[in-house]
């Protein structure tokens, strides 16, 4: 940065021209073609192994039924108060994510802490980063498809693959929150007299604690989409009933399904952008 | 007694329930402290908790007694069947190839509907919400369900995969992309109209240049989180290493599960590095 700096400082010495600068623009043509290049390369390379076999036997009746079922929904179902009806899904849904991102974002505090190199002897640090790796690549249906071993399928299966898996990002992003924590202001308590517990209280906790409600919140979003599709596997919510209705083809109640959910989702997004804004703005 | 230097509170529907507690500092002024919300949001978060806990019928006991089920699993993840890595290297390039494809292909489509629904860039607010609502639509969508669809459509393989990785990416890039290109300075486009060029002439270099490194950074985090997404795709028949996870779980074949989940790590990991050191020289 400071060579760029005394580069240009030297350029507006040299009391050049216009057309003199214009002459020494940088040029990044060659870094281009070569990502291009790149790129058509890594295409042609993926593209050789993927095709286009035209639509399957069913694909226009399929691709029809979807289309018609999203038109015409089906009513009934979309405001029922019953068990299986949308409205109660949906909530059963949003329950899951819920309890999935609490549990999670307490279970990532001490990760994320463990984590931090600023707190913790590098290996150590080291070490957690990895396991929250780890948590991080197992696919979340690959979680639930083991837990289910422990729970048996139902919502609380999904709870409990939710509250694991949200570990992964939630600890991540809490130990950025934790870098960045200003320890000046450690050391101006400590020099009033403060304990180590007024230390934490005055000096710590008030600085971390918007960007962690806003971590959870923000995956409390991941997590309530996350949700439907853990119910492809049986780990509750509305997933499962939604698979269920694409494979035996009524599309009235697969287009009822598929609008409490966008719904439900655009609803949240919209809450949850609110509350995060305010939050970064300090209110 | 002078009330002109209390700063003027909004007051909410919480605060005339409520009524801001007015302190007077020894040096005549007065200021109004809002009382704490805290009270209130751990309020309605317990009842939420209750609420979930109702629904979910979740049960930590059920989880705490019979967790030496998980950790036989996990036993077994950890000791893999290195001879299965064979089995594995074809589905993991299949996954590789189907998100790079999805992902080229996804953010192409996403750069010109970014720029439309710029608000700085596109003038019409109607083009701009629309492209928007259409945008946060597709985003809604749980990734599975778009595949599920897809390969129902065009029968199973990597090709509804591939569709279904560009759907979700359009739908990410291009939601990033218009939330930067709005932070880019105009002051250059502006500079550019007053010396006389058109709109497509100023735009392509005040404009592009910036927004190129961001879309490009952008696409790379987009491919880092496909890659991940993709490995699941396959559990509803779109190809990739989905499909051998699922036979692996099926068959109840946990060490050859360990493999496949050992190889993605090694994959997500290395892709993650790579473009993690490319996105910091970007920036």
């Amino acid at each position: 940065m400071a060579e760029k700096f005394e580069q240009i400082e030297k350029s507006f010495d040299q009391k050049l021209t216009v057309a003199q600068m214009y002459l020494m623009r940088p040029r990044k043509w060659l870094m281009y073609t070569l990502i291009v290049l790149i790129l058509v390369v890594l295409v042609g390379w993926s593209g050789s192994s993927i095709h286009f076999e035209g639509l399957t036997v069913t694909g226009r009746e399929v691709a029809k039924g979807v289309v018609s079922g999203v038109t015409h929904p089906d009513m009934k179902l979309m405001f029922g108060t019953g068990d299986t009806d949308v409205p109660y899904l949906l909530l059963q849904t949003m329950a899951i994510a819920v309890l999935g991102t609490l549990i999670g974002a307490i279970l990532a505090i001490p990760f994320a802490f463990l984590a931090s190199t600023n707190i913790m002897p590098k290996p150590i640090a080291y070490l957690f980063r990895v396991i929250i790796l780890l948590i991080r690549t197992i696919p979340s249906l690959v979680w639930a498809l083991m837990w289910i071993r422990v729970t048996g399928p139902g919502a609380s299966c999904g709870v409990i693959t939710q509250s694991v898996c949200s570990i992964g990002m939630i600890s991540k992003m809490y130990i950025t929150a934790i870098e960045d924590l200003d320890t000046r202001i450690l050391e101006s308590l400590d020099a009033m007299g403060c304990n180590a517990f007024q230390k934490i209280r005055y000096g710590v906790i008030p600085q971390l604690t918007a960007s962690f409600i806003s971590t959870t919140i923000y995956r409390f979003d991941i997590n309530l989409k996350d949700a439907t599709t853990l119910g492809i596997v049986g780990a509750g919510g509305i997933g499962a009933s939604l698979v269920q209705c694409l494979n035996s083809r009524r599309w009235a109640m697969v287009g009822s399904f598929v609008w409490g959910l966008m719904i439900l989702v655009l609803i949240i997004e919209f809450i949850s952008t609110r509350v995060r804004k305010k939050l970064a703005r300090g209110q | 007694m002078d009330n002109e230097n209390t700063t003027p509170v909004k007051l909410t529907l919480f605060d005339k329930i409520f009524p801001p507690e007015l302190i007077t500092i020894p040096n005549g002024h007065s200021v109004l402290r809002r009382r704490s919300r805290a009270p209130l949001i751990l309020l309605l978060l317990l009842v939420a908790i209750y609420l979930s806990l109702k629904m979910t019928g979740f049960d930590m006991k059920l989880i705490i007694t019979r967790f030496d089920k998980l950790l036989d699993l996990f036993v077994k993840l950890f000791h893999p069947k290195w001879e299965f890595f064979n089995k594995v290297t074809g589905p993991l390039m299949d996954t590789i190839k189907m998100s790079i494809l999805g992902t080229v292909i996804g953010c192409l489509l996403a750069l010109p509907i970014a720029v439309l629904a710029s608000t700085n860039i596109c003038k019409s607010p109607v083009i701009v919400s629309v492209l928007r609502f259409i945008l946060a639509l597709i985003r809604t969508l749980p990734t599975l369900v778009i595949a599920l669809v897809c390969a129902l459509v065009f029968g199973l393989g990597t090709f509804a995969g591939t569709l279904a990785i560009s759907i979700f990416t359009f739908g990410i890039v291009a939601k990033m992309l218009y939330e930067s290109i709005e932070t880019i300075d105009m002051g250059p486009f502006e500079a550019m109209e007053a010396l006389g060029a058109n709109k497509f002439q100023a735009f392509w270099s005040a404009c592009v240049p910036q927004i190129l490194p961001v879309y490009l950074s952008h696409s790379l985090y987009c491919f880092e989180m496909n890659v991940r997404a993709s490995a699941i795709l396959g559990y509803v028949g779109a190809g990739g290493l989905g499909i051998t996870i699922n036979e692996r779980i099926g068959w109840r074949d946990y060490n050859g599960l360990g493999m496949v989940l050992l190889s993605l790590f090694v994959v997500v990991v290395a892709i993650e590095f790579f473009s993690e050191y490319l996105r910091k020289k970007l920036s």
